[in-house]
């Protein structure tokens, strides 16, 4: 096991180097960093944009200048944003606890909902809730976040004050204007609606995982097996059916844990919340170099983390899988 | 004598017990004929207001049907143009994207080896980033490049979305075809191929790809779906296409609703939201009820 966990790490971390420096390229190609220093900051001086290019790696030969840009990564010298010269770490630590806190609400909420669903469903293949639950997933699949988002944000942000007199739930932001400190009860009224429109989505993707996942199992062999030692048809269900059906769900839920982090971005656009997808949008349209890094290699190094916990965990749920 | 059935009518069959998909391609029908015969079903041109001012921000009306936007333009048939630009993104860059694909995942499964390892990586590592983010460096860096600005278009053009969600689209495509080609690999008739002599060309030419047409056409509806609703997620953002003299896209007039919500202007959000989701819905049942049709090991109750 251990063996097997240190050479898919042997793997990742030359394809996190690899993959950081494609992202570098490409930024360098797509946003003309140094271009867009000028364009933001017209007044600075040769001297200061020859400072910028330094700490930021921006070398005229790509190689050279991403290992200088990897040196100021690795050691923390992080070169400040290019608009108003910001500390970086800061607000990318921000946007990460709000995105973290607003994915992990709705995965859990999501997962949770969805697996019940898909149980549910497959209890009675071709039965009325079964086609119910199949049907009602699939429109859920097929809305994109941003409809479900602005048709949301339509009913709450103005009707539902119209109809009723009284706002139900905030539709921006992670706490009203002007508001200072911690209030945990507005905090989770705001993520109200961001949480539904991604855990839709969730909840209808799993629905069918699970529900296709369980199917398999019931009819394989060992359940008839199971059944034919006379155990109960709970026991049956709960023991053999479904906590072998959860080992393809759990390795597609390791997976979308690790893309959560940069998945939120419309959700997070739309209900104008503070997370990695703002933090991302505003940074890229304005082509802050500095800013951009630091989250794509948050963004590479999850992605490529979660690939590597999916893959341990599916082999260490399923024994039938070698390590080899 | 029993009847004999030929396979492709069962297919046909077990399509059309799909009651779903059937709507679906009544609706969808309906719709491509409405955008196809635009110049008898628009009300008004793309740019032309509904009437003298006042005219912007009308609510629906006899004469706007779905209401007018800022400048007074007719929602119904912006809506039009707008499926029109949206559709021909989708089916183009899913036929590119379509063909790519099957080439590579073709070559990919049947000889293995290196070239097997390095395409799934990459395609595996593509996928498994947000969609978003990879489509805005991609096209950032495609419109830079401006050698290639001849052969893709403008950064804004129609063209351009279409090579993009190409390059984008090719990878799921190629993993499904990869999967079936290794699934068909080992079987008898392959085998049989070889043994007589056949190159390796022929036998994927003539025997794999034919076999695979079920997955590939499922695998068609559903690039077409992900291309449009990719074209609308862009403009949502404001980096769509901007299709020549103010021409609209569905993508285009989803996102003006997002400035219409906290003033109130319904219209604007729900017509272009309910076609979108609409377009996609019926697409994605066609897409099922072909694979149920034609593959019918996977049927829908396990």
């Amino acid at each position: 096991m251990l063996r097997f966990v240190l050479r898919r790490l042997a793997w990742a971390i030359p394809t996190l180097f690899l993959v950081t420096f494609l992202v570098y390229v490409a930024l360098r190609i797509g946003t003309n960093p140094v271009e867009s220093y000028k364009r933001i900051n017209p007044r600075a001086t040769p001297a200061k944009i020859q400072q910028y290019i330094e700490v930021n790696g921006l070398d005229p030969n790509y190689v050279r200048g991403y290992f200088r840009w990897l040196v100021n990564f690795v050691t923390l010298d992080w070169p400040r944003s290019i608009k108003g010269s910001r500390e970086v770490w800061p607000q990318l630590k921000d946007a990460l606890a709000n995105t973290l806190r607003l994915g992990a609400a709705a995965i859990a909420v999501g997962i949770f909902f969805g697996l019940m669903l898909g149980v549910y469903a497959a209890l009675r293949p071709g039965g009325r809730r079964d086609v119910g639950v199949n049907t009602a997933a699939f429109i859920g699949i097929s809305i994109p976040p941003y409809v479900s988002a602005i048709l949301l944000q339509l009913l709450f942000a103005v009707y539902w004050s119209r109809w009723f007199g009284s706002t139900l739930f905030p539709t921006s932001g992670v706490y009203p204007p002007g508001h200072t400190g911690f209030d945990l009860w507005l905090m989770l009224k705001h993520m109200v609606l961001p949480v539904s429109v991604v855990a839709i989505q969730i909840i209808a993707v799993y629905a069918r995982y699970m529900r296709s996942s369980l199917l398999d199992v019931l009819s394989s062999e060992y359940m008839r097996t199971a059944r034919s030692k006379g155990i109960s048809e709970r026991r049956v269900l709960f023991k053999h059916g479904l906590r072998n059906a959860l080992i393809p769900v759990v390795t597609i839920a390791a997976l979308d844990v690790g893309s959560i982090v940069g998945g939120l971005i419309i959700t997070e656009n739309i209900f104008s919340y503070p997370g990695m997808g703002k933090y991302f949008l505003s940074s890229f349209g304005e082509g802050d170099f500095p800013l951009l890094m630091p989250w794509m290699v948050i963004i590479v190094a999850s992605v490529l983390l979660f690939n590597l916990l999916a893959d341990v965990s599916y082999a260490w749920l399923d024994p039938r899988i070698r390590l080899e | 004598m029993l009847p004999t059935v030929s396979p492709r009518r069962m297919a046909f069959d077990r399509f059309v017990s799909h009651k779903a998909a059937v709507v679906s391609v009544f609706i969808l029908a309906v719709l491509v004929a409405f955008v196809a015969l635009s110049p008898l079903t628009a009300r008004y041109g793309v740019n032309e207001a509904v009437q003298a001012p006042p005219n912007y921000f009308l609510s629906p009306r006899a004469n706007a049907w779905l209401g007018t936007d800022d400048i007074g333009r007719d929602l119904y048939s912006r809506l039009i143009y707008g499926v029109r630009v949206s559709l021909i993104i989708g089916l183009f860059s899913a036929i590119i994207s379509v063909a790519i694909g099957c080439l590579i995942g073709s070559v990919a499964g049947f000889r293995g080896g290196r070239f097997d390892d390095v395409v799934m990586r990459v395609t595996d590592l593509f996928l498994a980033f947000p969609f978003l983010v990879t489509l805005l460096v991609m096209r950032s860096m495609l419109g830079a490049i401006s050698w290639l600005t001849p052969v893709i278009g403008e950064l804004s053009s129609v063209r351009f979305i279409i090579v993009l969600f190409a390059i984008f689209g090719w990878m799921g495509v190629a993993r499904i075809v990869r999967g079936q080609v290794l699934a068909l690999k080992e079987r008898e008739f392959i085998e049989a191929a070889r043994a007589v002599g056949a190159s390796r060309w022929y036998i994927v030419r003539r025997h794999l790809l034919p076999n695979s047409i079920g997955p590939i056409m499922v695998a068609l509806t559903f690039s077409v779906v992900s291309a449009i609703i990719g074209e609308s997620t862009l403009a949502f953002f404001g980096y769509g296409p901007q299709a020549g003299d103010g021409a609209t896209s569905l993508g285009i007039l989803v996102g003006q609703a997002k400035g219409a919500v906290n003033t109130g202007f319904w219209w604007l959000a729900l017509f272009p939201c309910l076609t979108l989701v609409t377009i996609a819905l019926t697409i994605n049942f066609i897409g099922d009820a072909l694979r149920d049709a034609t593959d019918p090991r996977m049927q829908k109750d396990g």
